[in-house]
């Protein structure tokens, strides 16, 4: 099927179907747009904001805004990578990511989008948050001192698996992930390690247990390869072994 | 008498560099730049250091400060080198990110003390110290940038030799550093 | 007090139509019966509705109002505006905590009280104020205070306290043509009913009725469009969560012009093919709820609600309240529309906007309580009457709340284009110095703008106008706004969630002494990042107080600052009082010079 519609990019032609987000003709397209909370297989989120575009002169989200004939976007300038850099260095200091222990270090997409946009630091007054780590289930880590709140593994849970174990409990900067369980323990929910939801964290916060460091430094997804070049954008999964 | 000509030698880049709470794994990294160290040497030349093992930084170009800010002993050096150094680099994920002595930041400190001084193993009838020589901790390990104004920062658990090199050897050629893909990592 | 084993979860679940998008009415009405969501009840709200627990979870988390450790018999909430701090808030509420004997955000040690902050609760003008259990009391002072100190240790239940501690002028000083013309019920309805539709919507047109929620989006457009939209059942929803710090009008209308609001709501009803409407009160405005209740069910006897209205054969509509639970965000239109199906308070992703997409879906108007009080005055006498008042962008009147430093603080009714300058003499401000329209998110104006207009073309407002003489600190009224904004981010996006909150920590920064023109920097960065970014007009103006009081007042600033550049981004040697305390140490090396 052809498509006949089509946008700007940066100067570059995208063509789309109609009902297609910015993002999604975008990727299909092959052209890389930052983003941490939007993940081509579920509902656009729009709260990460990295993929913030400027669609002709006002901004919006790339993930949740529709493609228009005849659009003009911008997304690789100095300005936008300048305030997505901002972004993620709040996303840094927001909560407690040291990647020097981090067992997802390498493989990260919050590393990566930093690494892509040139982060050096995170810049801002690190708040250094007091929240807990939930080991109590036999195959699954929930380390929520990194987690970014991009709820993927939510709408992981709920719409594929079918069983709503995650949700974000709280308001502002005090928002959490909680669990589907009276305990507030992962271990009293019918998670499963074969969930979508084990696998969908952009970052260290739901992690596999017994996975961590199998793969060698230099060999990581990341290591050599940037995130905006990797196949379909941030997409592809670590190897596992 | 016949004229000699006269040969100028570069001023040599003056460095001084310290390691505050890390683990001086940085220090290692930089050593690791093996026999490009002599070359290094052609254009700066060390003030306080580890290396050097002189006590006080004096006036430099460079500062370069390894690991985060954790007791008030390292807010002294750190002040001494912000204000002797014309460029101050935080090099490595502490002093960036506070790193993995940040792991304590959300640890009350009486327990850190108990731990330490009361119920370590191997300890009996252990005292909390109470020695001026003993630098005072604070209840939380911050990066190095809010304590003081930092002009670049140089990630890595430890930033490998070759980034170290390219970032030296770019500051000394008056470069804004450039580091490739590769060479910048948080871990 | 009720035992909490005298809550009946399934009758209150039962009462809301075991329907889970009523999950905020029904968490209110567990909390109302057992002063908390106990953690169990969750599980039993889970099985019961057929819901995840998570899902309740996440809407009893994210609510001010709600909480699972025990608030005592009496939680006493102080509203937490600038203009309570001017009214002496601050000392107040130390008072009533040293009367009782007890800590703010602390259960007292007997477990009968519980004192703590909140939002403006929509009395600036009988500020100081507060909320004894979700009901208001205005006008605090110290004896006042020492009525309720007693009360209290007397353990007298609330309904036996003395009224007049409840009792709420309207403070009307200025009347209008909605505030002052009496209008008979039914009399908009049987306009509407007479010429149709179509004609109605043509004299809202004409009228050029604009949103009085701020936005100022055109009525007879948002009606039209939602009219014209398909779906299985169209809503109307009143947004009556006036939550914008300084704002008190819609308190007003509800209080005492409610059969105006509720026929502009039939009116439009009627126009969109409406069955249902829905009101949602802010939590803070529980006391006027009966009032309200009552007023409706009047209305339903005379014909008015219900069905065939006026004996009109299919002209049906009915109108539920809805109550908040304590969240600014509410309302934003989306996330009230969210909180109206039971989750936390969250904007939704637009387009698509609520008339094609709002409640449960559907097409759905969502108009401010002053916008359907206007819509009901122009089905009653026409587009061209409304017109004559106001400017030709903005038409008819506009109910502005007063409160600071004046004489006369109450409702002004006002038409549009009308100065600064002129409210400011009516309700007698001499010595004005900055007046903050339209509230924290609106626009702050300094004594060399007074001749500018409350009009969309130039200060469009929601109503708030707060005065400040020259005696105030403008610092301090952006850093209680900032705190504001922290307070109510819904956390969904990153640049409101981490941005209000290094916002706030800035300015505390400044506020303790310790600030730097690097701070003024950064501060104007994340402006930048929240204007762009931002998901909502949440975020898009949580930066404003800061941005224009830097611009008008920079010497409340400069003198703040202790260094041109650079300040440690924390105490230096308050970081160190804690090994301080445990080494028992207070040498000259236990300490560090904040230079």
């Amino acid at each position: 099927m052809t498509k006949t519609c089509t946008f700007t990019l940066d100067g570059k032609t995208i063509p789309f179907e109609e009902g297609e987000t910015i993002m999604e003709a975008a990727s299909a397209a092959g052209v890389y747009i930052p983003h941490l909370c939007h993940h081509p297989e579920f509902k656009p989120h729009g709260s990460c904001k990295l993929c913030t575009v400027n669609i002709g002169g006002r901004l919006g989200a790339a993930c949740t805004n529709r493609a228009a004939d005849g659009m003009k976007v911008e997304s690789e300038t100095e300005a936008l990578n300048a305030d997505r850099r901002a972004l993620t260095q709040m996303l840094f200091v927001e909560g407690n990511h040291i990647c020097p222990s981090c067992e997802k270090s390498g493989n990260c997409q919050l590393q990566a989008v930093a690494y892509h946009l040139g982060m050096m630091t995170p810049h801002f007054t690190h708040f250094y948050p007091a929240r807990d780590i939930d080991a109590s289930h036999p195959d699954v880590l929930i380390e929520r001192n990194r987690c970014i709140l991009c709820e993927l593994c939510v709408r992981a849970s709920r719409d594929v698996d079918g069983k709503n174990v995650f949700g974000i409990g709280g308001r502002g900067i005090k928002s959490r992930l909680i669990v589907n369980s009276a305990s507030g323990r992962l271990a009293d929910t019918n998670m499963s390690v074969t969930d979508r939801a084990a696998e969908v964290c952009p970052t260290g916060a739901i992690l596999r247990k017994r996975h961590g460091f199998t793969v060698p430094i230099g060999k990581r997804l990341y290591d050599h390869q940037s995130i905006a070049e990797v196949p379909v954008a941030g997409m592809k999964e670590p190897r596992r072994d | 008498m016949t004229e000699q000509p006269i040969t100028i030698e570069p001023k040599k880049l003056r460095v001084a560099t310290c390691s505050l709470a890390g683990c001086f794994g940085c220090h290692m990294s930089l050593l690791d730049i093996d026999e490009k160290l002599f070359d290094l040497l052609k254009v700066v030349e060390f003030d306080r250091s580890p290396i050097t093992d002189i006590k006080h930084c004096g006036p430099c170009d460079i500062g370069i400060v390894e690991g985060g800010v954790c007791n008030a002993e390292n807010v002294h050096v750190l002040k001494e080198f912000r204000k002797n150094c014309k460029v101050l680099v935080a090099m490595g994920a502490c002093a960036i990110t506070g790193g993995v002595p940040a792991l304590r930041n959300n640890v009350d400190l009486w327990d850190c003390y108990q731990e330490v001084y009361h119920y370590g193993i191997g300890l009996e009838n252990g005292q909390i110290p109470n020695d001026p020589e003993l630098p005072l901790p604070f209840d939380r390990v911050h990066p190095i940038n809010e304590v003081v104004r930092i002009d670049y920062f140089l990630p890595g658990c430890p930033p490998s030799a070759d980034a170290i090199w390219k970032f030296l050897t770019d500051l000394a050629a008056g470069r804004e550093p450039k580091l490739d893909y590769d060479m910048v990592h948080y871990d | 007090m009720i035992e909490p084993d005298v809550c009946d979860l399934p009758g209150i679940v039962e009462r809301w139509g075991k329907d889970p998008a009523n999950m905020v009415q029904i968490l209110r009405d567990v909390q109302e019966s057992c002063g908390t969501i106990p953690s169990d009840t969750l599980d039993q709200l889970a099985r019961l509705l057929g819901v995840p627990r998570v899902r309740i979870e996440a809407t009893a988390s994210f609510y001010h109002f709600f909480h699972a450790e025990s608030h005592g018999a009496y939680e006493i909430l102080f509203s937490d505006n600038i203009i309570d701090h001017m009214a002496g808030k601050e000392a107040l509420k130390a008072y009533l905590c040293e009367r009782l004997w007890l800590e703010p955000r602390k259960l007292s040690e007997d477990g009968l009280v519980y004192v703590d902050d909140t939002a403006d609760i929509g009395l600036a003008d009988q500020a100081p104020s507060m909320l004894v259990n979700g009901h208001a009391v205005p006008s605090l002072d110290q004896t006042r205070l020492d009525l309720v100190a007693e009360l209290i240790r007397a353990k007298k239940p609330l309904a036996d306290w003395p009224p007049m501690l409840f009792e709420i002028p309207d403070n009307i000083r200025l009347a209008g043509p909605l505030t002052g013309d009496p209008f008979a019920p039914g009399a908009a309805l049987q306009a509407t009913l007479a010429r149709g539709s179509d004609a109605t919507l043509a004299e809202l047109d004409a009228a050029n009725l604009r949103g009085r929620g701020g936005a100022g989006f055109k009525t007879a457009t948002k009606w039209a469009s939602c009219r014209k939209a398909e779906g299985e059942a169209h809503y109307v929803v009143c947004n009556a969560d006036e939550g914008e710090p300084g704002t008190f009008k819609d308190r007003v209308l509800l209080n005492s012009h409610a059969d105006l609001v509720f026929e502009g709501m039939t009116v439009c009803a009627r126009v969109i093919g409406a069955k249902q409407g829905l009101i949602y009160l802010r939590g803070e405005y529980k006391n006027l709820l009966e009032k309200l209740q009552s007023v409706l069910a009047r209305r339903r006897e005379k014909g008015l609600l219900g069905n065939s209205i006026l004996g009109e054969a299919g002209v049906d509509f009915d109108i539920e309240i809805h109550l908040g639970a304590g969240a600014y965000i509410c309302g934003e239109e989306s996330a009230l529309i969210e909180s109206l199906e039971g989750k936390p308070g969250k904007p939704r992703n637009r387009p698509p906007f609520p008339d094609r997409c709002g409640y449960r879906n559907q097409p759905t108007v969502v108009n401010n309580v002053e916008t359907f009080a206007c819509a009901a005055r122009i089905a009653e006498r026409g587009g061209a009457a409304f017109a004559a008042l106001g400017t030709p962008q903005s038409t008819g009147s506009k109910l502005i709340s007063v409160s600071g430093d004046c004489e006369r603080p109450g409702i002004y009714e006002v038409p549009f284009g009308v100065t600064v300058q002129q409210i400011l003499i009516d309700c007698g401000a001499e010595d004005a110095h900055a007046v903050q329209v339209s509230g924290p998110s609106g626009t702050c104006i300094s004594y060399r703008e007074f001749d500018r207009r409350i009009a969309f073309e130039d200060l469009p407002t929601a109503g708030a106008f707060m005065v400040f003489s020259r005696e105030r600190d403008m610092f301090e009224v952006a850093r209680n706004f900032t705190h504001f904004f922290a307070h109510e981010s819904c956390g969904f996006c990153t640049p409101c969630r981490v941005g209000t909150s290094l916002l706030r920590n800035t300015m505390d920064k400044l506020a303790a002494g310790k600030g730097s023109a690097y701070d003024m920097n950064e501060m104007k960065n994340i402006m930048h990042i929240l204007r762009g970014m931002a998901h909502c007009g949440l975020g898009h103006t949580a930066a404003n107080p800061v941005v224009q009081t830097m611009e008008k007042f920079p010497d409340a600033y400069e003198r703040r600052l202790k260094k041109l550049d650079f300040e440690p981004a924390f105490d230096l040697d308050g970081a160190l009082q804690t090994a301080r305390l445990i080494t028992g140490r207070d040498d000259e090396w236990a300490h560090l010079a904040n230079d």
